[in-house]
């Protein structure tokens, strides 16, 4: 029989520390629904995504039901939607309500592939869609839109990075009376991946098969509970190894999920994407996590290293238990999203400056940040653009997604309910870089050898 | 298929018989039993073999009896204790 100790262990984890699995995303080819027309491809892609996904919610749910696990998202990605509007041309938005749609008749909370990937530079389907992206995202309310603007391989296209600092602003703008919900749903990437299966940045990528399943798990609350019970007199080794120890377990629940929404949706098995995700819900924070590991507050010097630890510490762990370990695999660090982020923004412990560096050893980037509303769409392209470096540098996945606060001055925080949670407005540098943002071209890839 | 039923509740005389009857209402076979008695918290861990079909409504009806007995019941598939904690 298995260990009496492990069962209560697991249903623990389950019942008070917020282990769950995050979302089961199925990725969707539409290669196959392009077409001259735009409506018809529209059809086309309706009748494709309510064909492949008209059971994934109901076979979520039932995992849930019979395993005890909470399944909380089920989520549709799909091919970059610029690659159809390249064929179509047309209006671009009828893309976007047609997706919206497929995710309302189907009840997935949102559906990702809203995307463009113009690291080296833009087709005219891709410069149209970036450019529908802000009337899209007003328009429904599933959709997520992510644009890749650079990559190790072709450096950052800066053209995109001037252009996306103006549409974030846009969709901030266009949407001010639903507390700036558009950006909530943009998501700029350096070195995007094509198999994450977590929102907003998640899209089916042209080197994926014509349908996939990917899981995301999480378990923030269990990873600090971990931590709590080893006490303040272990070596960060020691915290190291126990940090894998949980990764390892919580993957592996990850993996059967994966394996049995596969085997009943008959549908191949992608990847496990281990990522501590918080969520609003007390204890599930990864700045807890931090703060358990010795730090007053988030924010504070150490953090960084302790964010880096964490961020290999899980990964490796993932590794040991799952062959298929992909996506973005490591730590976020949403603020909106997590209660200690934003406590320590509050306080003044947080910085947009100290997340910034704390982006270049965690598996993503700027992440639910909420800005002043008077900031210019040229500073946004600047922060982008140095994400988007941290990335290039690095060889790894950056990504902004941030919310100028338009039409909310003199207002502390924007509430944007449910999992997205609430952002503290952080105070932004005032420095200009108009003149470099309007230089455009591109920033060459950077040298792989001579590495310092 | 193989169910894992864990209860947890102050203890009290005959809450295994209580468990048990409702388990053999339904056609569970009980194969295990794993039981202590922690500063007055009964907790008791119980391996059955039950039939797939229905086993929805198993759980369903296992956790709302518990419930109105002052237990906290939780049935699930034994599939996810091996994946989690076997190598």
């Amino acid at each position: 029989m298995i260990n009496t100790n492990n069962i209560l262990e697991t249903i623990h984890m389950i019942d008070e520390e917020d282990l769950d699995i995050r979302t089961i995303t199925m990725g969707i080819s539409l290669l196959d629904c392009a077409d001259k027309d735009i409506d018809v491809a529209c059809a086309k892609i309706k009748k494709k995504i309510m064909t492949l996904a008209k059971d994934l919610v109901k076979v979520g749910d039932d995992i849930s039901k019979e395993y005890g696990i909470p399944i909380i998202n089920k989520r549709i990605s799909v091919t970059p939607i610029s690659l159809l509007q390249s064929v179509s041309g047309g209006n671009c938005v009828k893309y976007a309500l047609a997706l919206d749609e497929c995710a309302k008749a189907l009840n997935v909370n949102f559906i990702g592939g809203y995307s463009a990937l113009v690291q080296k530079g833009m087709t005219k389907g891709e410069k149209e869609l970036i450019e529908s992206i802000p009337e899209a995202l007003k328009l429904t309310e599933h959709v997520c839109a992510s644009v890749n603007v650079g990559s190790t391989r072709a450096g950052i296209n800066m053209d995109a990075v001037e252009l996306m600092g103006r549409i974030v602003h846009q969709a901030a703008e266009i949407t001010k009376d639903q507390n700036c919900m558009g950006a909530c749903k943009l998501v700029v990437f350096c070195n995007a991946v094509e198999d994450n299966p977590f929102m907003a940045g998640a899209f089916h990528g042209i080197s994926e098969p014509e349908v996939v399943i990917n899981v995301g798990v999480s378990g923030p609350g269990v990873v600090r509970s971990a931590l709590a019970k080893a006490g303040k007199d272990k070596s960060m080794d020691e915290l190291a190894e126990i940090i894998k120890k949980t990764a390892f377990k919580i993957t592996r629940m990850g993996q059967l999920v994966g394996n049995l929404a596969s085997e009943r949706l008959n549908v191949p098995f992608g990847i496990v994407d281990l990522s501590l995700a918080p969520t609003p819900a007390i204890g599930d924070s990864v700045a807890y996590i931090l703060e358990e590991m010795g730090l007053e507050q988030c924010g504070g010097p150490g953090t960084t290293a302790c964010l880096a630890m964490l961020n290999d510490a899980v990964k490796k762990g993932g590794v040991m238990a799952s062959s298929s370990i992909g996506g973005l695999s490591g730590a976020f660090i949403p603020v909106s999203e997590d209660a200690g982020m934003i406590a320590a923004c509050k306080s003044q412990a947080l910085k947009l400056e100290k997340l910034e560096a704390m982006t270049a050893v965690c598996s993503v980037g700027l992440d639910m940040i909420v800005v002043p509303g008077d900031t210019t769409p040229s500073t946004i392209s600047g922060i982008i653009a140095d994400e988007a470096a941290i990335g290039m540098v690095n060889s790894k996945t950056t990504a902004v997604r941030i919310i100028p606060a338009i039409g909310h001055d003199g207002e502390e925080e924007l509430e944007f309910g449910g999992l997205l949670g609430s952002g503290p407005i952080m105070p932004i540098s005032k420095v200009k870089c108009d003149v470099m943002i309007k230089r455009k071209g591109r920033i060459p890839a950077p040298l792989q050898s001579l590495k310092n | 298929m193989r169910a894992i039923i864990s209860v947890v509740g102050k203890d009290r005389p005959g809450i295994l018989a209580f468990v048990a009857k409702e388990c053999a209402d339904r056609n569970a076979n009980i194969v295990e039993v794993s039981q202590t008695v922690l500063s007055e918290m009964f907790t008791m861990i119980m391996v059955c073999e039950v039939a797939n079909e229905g086993f929805a409504d198993f759980i369903d009806l296992l956790e709302q009896k518990g419930q109105q007995q002052g237990l906290s019941i939780h049935v699930m598939h034994e599939d996810i204790f091996n994946a989690m904690h076997k190598i």
